[in-house]
């Protein structure tokens, strides 16, 4: 039998409150991540779902003040006592607005930076960046300077920087939020591949499950700083959808429409999380 | 009225924005500007309140020329809330803030201190009154920054990308306080990528590609048409797909959004059933 895939994020009893802030940001957090996971971070706004990811990188607490409680380990180290550049070699970090990212004159340039900086050899910088070009799909821009993209190209460039740096996990924080729809399913599905291909640990934080419930196995739902539901996505939506959408979770419009006609007594069985399968059971139901 | 007689613009790097647009905005008007990135919908937001001067053509607002009156006299008119709220905070709470714009305007105390409490109440913002807009999140900070435009009243409001980071019931509140401004006689135009949120709102939608308008029309007839969603680099939303594989059923397909879905699929699964219990 195979090994059961490693740990590579555990939180004990995890709590952050910043300085200033009247309540936590998050309390009482025990998660476990194993690699290679597709998982979806989400919950209202507000709920904490940012300050988890930037425990994860250690930008909490080493950039930010506060008072933390509890453990975070990720890939064995623990984040209170590791400085934060082993951290974010480990753990990438593409932000809700590539702008925000990117700065250097060529998408070269930027992609090469966070090796450069990792001390490496010419040849090793050289490697990564053409590997982390390759796989994004940017090695037709690396000439070009970030402004001159479109919002998808910069967000895989921002996604091709973080790879150079070979992480284990990329968190990618609301990456699609400032993308066309179109442009927003290509970054979801390259980060899919991604994934799949180098075997990434992918955390992704979205409001809008439609776009993500084809990629992730499992959900995590946040709410006032605490989790509140953790498990398969498919059945999170089937036996907890009245917790979700009182919490105004983004679910799936099919996911919401079976609901409301499963409640009439009209439709009878699993809530479907995409358009292909709510189309064809409901079909099947009408060819009766 | 905010008209716009063949707006272009063209960037001074030479990119061209806008072709040869034509626009009437006036209140009771619920427009959704959509298109792809870089298809001109901010370019053409920013010539609502005369941010931007058309290279060609001209912008009207209430029969002034954008080219001969000041912004800041435009701007108590026309209220535009950018994507990015961190370009317009600045104050220490969020009280402050909310207040900024009115107090500019040389409103009394007491009507300034009224009108910030009755916006963060609509936004769902009172909570946070004497906090720093820097400890919100994502999601509050737009949301401050929504109130702080609102809070002043303008008859034309122009929002960029409000959906960006709200959750669902946030977005339900904005829906409803655009629906309440509209139905005052506002004119609201929002700029979004967001098409289960037009789905559910059903405003006018103007299709905007490569800086022309491409089509305009019913949110429910604009965006179940593949070819011109596509063109825009958008999705139709998920009820129109659903209604898309369902056509061979009588189902109408310019469905988009959930509650026509539930009205027309309970009639069609209750005549099913009753098929099923007489061939039985």
């Amino acid at each position: 039998m195979a090994h059961a895939p490693r740990e590579i994020i555990l939180a004990k009893n995890l709590g952050f409150q910043y300085v200033g802030a009247r309540r936590a940001a998050i309390e009482g957090i025990d998660l476990s991540i194993r690699e290679n996971e597709f998982i979806l971070l989400t919950g209202p706004s507000g709920c904490g779902k940012t300050s988890l990811c930037r425990c994860l990188n250690g930008l909490i607490p080493n950039f930010y003040q506060g008072e933390w409680t509890g453990e975070l380990l990720v890939d064995g180290l623990s984040v209170t006592t590791q400085l934060t550049s082993e951290l974010s070699r480990r753990v990438g970090y593409v932000f809700q607005n590539p702008e925000n990212q990117l700065f250097a004159l060529t998408v070269e340039k930027d992609i090469a930076f966070g090796p450069e900086n990792l001390g490496l050899s010419r040849e090793e910088i050289r490697q990564r960046v053409d590997e982390a070009m390759n796989v994004t799909g940017t090695l037709p821009l690396k000439d070009l300077a970030p402004y001159e993209l479109s919002g998808g190209q910069q967000q895989r460039v921002a996604l091709a920087g973080v790879l150079a740096m070979k992480p284990s996990v990329i968190v990618l924080d609301e990456p699609t939020s400032f993308l066309d729809p179109r442009t927003a399913e290509e970054v979801m599905r390259a980060t899919d591949d991604l994934r799949r291909e180098l075997g990434l640990t992918i955390v992704v934080v979205e409001h809008r499950l439609d776009l993500v419930a084809r990629y992730a196995e499992r959900i995590v739902v946040m709410d006032a700083g605490k989790i509140v539901a953790d498990g398969d996505l498919e059945e999170t939506l089937d036996e907890k959808f009245d917790l979700l959408e009182g919490l105004g979770v983004g679910v799936p419009r099919v996911s919401l429409l079976w609901t409301m006609l499963r409640r009439d007594g009209l439709v009878s069985g699993k809530v479907p999380t995409h358009v292909e399968s709510a189309a064809s059971s409901l079909a099947g139901m009408m060819n009766q | 009225m905010i008209t716009l007689e063949k707006v272009s613009f063209t960037y001074r790097s030479g990119q061209r924005a806008l072709q040869e647009i034509d626009l009437n905005l006036e209140g009771g008007d619920f427009i959704a500007i959509m298109g792809e990135n870089g298809a001109g919908k901010t370019t053409l937001a920013k010539h609502l309140n005369g941010l931007l001067k058309p290279s060609q053509g001209r912008v009207l607002v209430d029969g002034e020329d954008t080219r001969k009156v000041s912004v800041a006299r435009l701007s108590r008119k026309v209220g535009l809330v950018f994507q990015n709220p961190d370009h317009l905070l600045f104050s220490e709470t969020v009280k402050d803030e909310v207040a900024f714009g009115l107090k500019n305007f040389g409103f009394a105390p007491e009507v300034v201190h009224n009108q910030v409490m009755r916006t963060l109440e609509a936004l769902g913002l009172s909570e946070y009154a004497e906090t720093s807009p820097f400890l919100l999140s994502g999601g509050e900070r737009k949301r401050v920054a929504l109130a702080a435009i609102l809070a002043t009243e303008p008859d034309y409001l122009i929002l960029d990308e409000p959906t960006i980071g709200q959750d669902y019931q946030q977005k339900e509140r904005l829906r409803n306080f655009i629906l309440q401004l509209y139905s005052q006689g506002k004119a609201v135009v929002m700029i979004t990528h967001d098409v289960e949120f037009v789905a559910e709102s059903n405003p006018k939608v103007i299709l905007l590609s490569q800086g022309r308008i491409v089509a305009q029309g019913p949110a429910d007839s604009v965006l179940s048409k593949d070819e011109l969603v596509k063109k825009a680099s958008l999705v139709r939303p998920q009820m129109s797909r659903l209604f898309g594989e369902l056509t061979k059923y009588g189902l109408p397909s310019d469905v988009v959004d959930v509650h026509r879905a539930r009205i027309l699929l309970e009639e069609k699964l209750s005549e099913a059933k009753v098929r099923v219990a007489q061939n039985s």
